[in-house]
């Protein structure tokens, strides 16, 4: 490959979005369970549940932040970099970032501070107002987002016309054939993602002998929902596999590394492809299994990456390694989820040694499941921006290398002392302060009403 | 129809912008008026920024999303024109927003993350000067750039953002702070009169437009308004100073901001990019532009009345540093 100003912003594209993904998802997954948590307290009265919420608050307010500002680069990026694509795709989905600011973010962003700094400010039942708004802003921008990416993927509702898209139907645009399955796939791998942080936490608490109470009742909650959750991802991921091989067989071929369209594809486990003689070394596999998979059939048709030009061919190994990626870890998570109900029911959950240095190690298992998840899908929509419509190559700005360059530098710079090294140092600060003893809920604010 | 759904879209565009400047612009002067306080005091101008300064930036996000979504090929030319510029701001309000987190949580950091916190308010400030500048100039055969006028509209907007920041010190502290805040507002006042004075004289000679436009008698009928609103402004501000009213400063300010921003609107219509695409050329289809208007037209109203509860809900003074 050469190296161009597009490759440069395809790097920078992938790097900035790779660290982006991470913070708002663990934001919805913490939303959502300090919306739980939060409503435990109020029903209970129990001060464990507040202490809990004002631990994971910590963390939530430390991770929305990153999401934000990490954000506000992607939006600029797509103008900066990828003017192609935002002229041509603008009219489509500028409108849906449009909805999404106005009715989503928004009210993250607006009721975020009430939720964090407002708790003397304004009754517990006002206060809980906020973060269920909170919750219900970061649940509902997902929707938006996951839906301008799945109409990338599986666009329908609107023509493309003289270089750029024409909207024939907003609920065709919006509820595409792929949004529904990829946004819960989405949600699900946020909670995922989130019960195992949470789960490594109190793990790490109990291997410590400390915050007993609050690591006790972190962990019954989180091992209780792993098994749901999990078991819920992997059907839902079933599902997103066949929408990917009707509308995206390309993309299945290269996830599959099926090369020639064939029936009863086998299930290649492990190999080593090999783009330019389109074929695989060193192959693992077992018989059918890929188009059992794919299509639900024993003797389905897969069609083959061979039947389309090299150029209309995505990069096989980024896209097969990363799915074997996030699914192996996804059974090893499900393991993990069985493991912990046996011994729930043997009521041993809180001292087997082992189960929580395991829990400890699994704790950015999620994260990497996630970001291996995005680089298959993303790296196998290539090469299309606008999947069998608009080429990504076509799609980029034309900006000078130098300074696309100097931009990427000052990311890496930046993005790896930032979210590399500082976040990690405050985070490891707050889970070494651990959360505040229940007897002694109480949290001074400064704030005096005049 | 066409028309007004262009124009509309034009206006609400405009409006998320204003709303963005006049709120984070207090934001980024707050941020630069911690150059002049010692650590505690730092601490309560960072609680007064904390509750609201991701409800304030957000407007920008909306500004930019609206201008993707109404006008996608002004935003697919503007914004790698202004590539560096950009860059570099987002970047530097990255830096700028962690600060607010990270040293909530810092012991020993602290004076170094209020010393990048400021540092990065004083450069996103210049950028965005530089690019109302080039704005201003227009894009007529050549790219952004940096000459005299940029510099000087930079340092103009970079007073005025002060001002912001000083005066909602002023309104939200009590004591040393603000007696601090009343001094130092009184002398950024002093020296933005002429400044303005000067970027609305050397704006008239950045392109023919505008002084065709600010100099012809036929509109000095109601052109007559912004000299009167934003003399009468100043005039305000400075009583305001010198009787010690809280309120009135932030708002007189303001006042000024929504003069200087008409005019720059004046300056820069009818083009989205001055003076090379405008605004009904840069027009998404009907489709889309009716789309995102309904739910602008439903939303918008919603957004200011939970926007001014948030506000409401932190209202008063801030006697001790927040934390959480």
């Amino acid at each position: 490959m050469n190296l161009s100003a597009e490759l440069l912003a395809r790097i920078q594209f992938a790097f900035t979005i790779s660290f982006h993904i991470l913070f708002p998802s663990f934001s919805i997954g913490l939303a959502t369970f300090l919306a739980i948590m939060e409503g435990a307290w109020l029903k209970t009265k129990n001060p464990l549940y507040l202490s809990i919420c004002k631990f994971w608050m910590k963390i939530f307010a430390l991770t929305f932040g990153m999401g934000v500002v990490s954000g506000i680069v992607m939006e600029f990026q797509l103008g900066t970099n990828w003017s192609g694509f935002t002229k041509a795709v603008g009219p489509v989905l500028g409108a849906l970032f449009t909805y999404e600011v106005l009715t989503a973010f928004f009210i993250e962003a607006g009721f975020l501070g009430v939720m964090i700094f407002g708790w003397e400010r304004v009754g517990p039942k006002l206060h809980y107002f906020s973060t269920l708004l909170v919750f219900f802003g970061v649940t509902l921008s997902a929707f938006w987002i996951l839906s301008a990416n799945s109409w990338m993927q599986t666009p329908s509702g609107a023509l493309f016309i003289k270089g750029h898209f024409l909207v024939t139907s907003w609920w065709h645009v919006i509820f595409n054939p792929s949004v529904m399955t990829r946004y819960i796939h989405m949600l699900l791998a946020a909670y995922v993602t989130t019960v195992l942080v949470i789960m490594s936490i109190s793990a790490f608490y109990l291997l410590k002998n400390r915050h007993l109470q609050f690591s006790r009742k972190c962990l019954s909650f989180a091992t209780s929902v792993l098994f749901i959750l999990i078991f819920a991802q992997i059907m839902v991921g079933d599902d997103a596999g066949v929408i990917d091989h009707e509308y995206q067989p390309i993309k299945t071929a290269a996830i599959e590394a099926n090369w020639d369209t064939q029936k009863g594809a086998p299930l290649i486990l492990f190999a080593y492809p090999d783009q330019q003689e389109s074929k695989n070394l060193w192959v693992v596999s077992i018989p059918h299994l890929a188009s059992l998979i794919n299509t639900h059939q024993w003797n389905g048709v897969l069609q083959g990456l061979t039947s389309v030009p090299k150029s209309d061919q995505p990069f096989v190994p980024v896209v097969f390694y990363s799915f074997r990626v996030m699914v192996g870890l996804g059974f090893l998570i499900f393991g993990l989820s069985i493991w912990a109900l046996i011994l729930r029911w043997k009521k041993d959950l809180y001292r087997h040694q082992l189960f929580l240095k395991t829990c400890v190690l699994f704790g950015p298992a999620g994260f990497i499941a996630l970001i291996a998840g995005w680089f298959t899908a993303e790296t196998g929509r290539q090469p299309w921006v606008v999947y069998n419509i608009l080429r990504t190559s076509d799609a980029a700005s034309n900006i000078l290398m130098k300074n696309v360059i100097i931009s990427l530098v000052l990311i890496f710079i930046v993005y790896g002392i930032i979210f590399g090294f500082f976040y990690f140092l405050y985070f490891v600060k707050i889970i070494r302060q651990g959360p505040q003893n229940v007897e002694h809920i109480k949290m001074p604010f400064g704030y005096l009403q005049v | 129809m066409g028309y007004l759904l262009a124009y509309g879209w034009a206006g609400i565009i405009a409006f998320c912008v204003l709303m963005y400047v006049v709120l984070d612009g207090f934001t980024l002067g707050a941020g630069m008026m911690m150059g002049f306080l010692d650590s505690k005091e730092r601490d309560i101008a960072m609680s007064v920024l904390l509750p609201t300064w991701d409800g304030n930036q957000t407007w920008l996000v909306l500004g930019m999303a609206s201008l993707y979504g109404a006008f996608p090929p002004a935003f697919s030319i503007l914004l790698p024109l202004l590539y560096l510029p950009l860059m570099l701001m987002v970047l530097c309000l990255l830096l700028r927003g962690v600060v607010f987190e990270f040293r909530l949580k810092s012991t020993a950091g602290r004076n170094r993350w209020d010393f990048i916190f400021t540092l990065m308010c004083i450069i996103v400030t210049l950028i965005q000067g530089s690019i109302l500048a080039n704005m201003i100039e227009g894009f007529d055969g050549h790219g952004f750039r940096v000459d005299g006028f940029t510099v000087l509209v930079s340092l103009v907007v970079l007073v005025g953002y002060g001002l912001l920041g000083s005066t909602r010190l002023v309104l939200k502290t009590t004591k040393q702070l603000q007696l601090k805040m009343y001094r130092v507002t009184f002398i950024l006042s002093l020296i933005l009169l002429p400044a303005l004075l000067a970027v609305s004289l050397a704006s008239l000679f950045v392109h023919p437009d505008i002084a065709g436009f600010w100099l012809n008698r036929d509109y000095w009928g109601m052109l007559f308004i912004f000299p009167l609103v934003s003399l009468t402004s100043f005039f305000l501000l400075f009583l305001s100073i010198h009787r010690h009213w809280e309120l009135m400063p932030y708002w007189a300010v303001v006042l000024i901001f929504i003069c200087c921003y008409g005019g720059f609107g004046l300056d820069v219509f009818p083009y989205i990019i001055p003076h090379r695409l405008t605004i009904l050329d840069a027009a998404a289809a009907k489709s889309t532009l009716q789309f995102i208007m309904v739910g602008a037209v439903i939303m918008l109203p919603v957004l200011l009345i939970y926007t001014g509860y948030a506000y409401y809900i932190f209202k008063g003074k801030v006697h001790d540093a927040i934390h959480y």
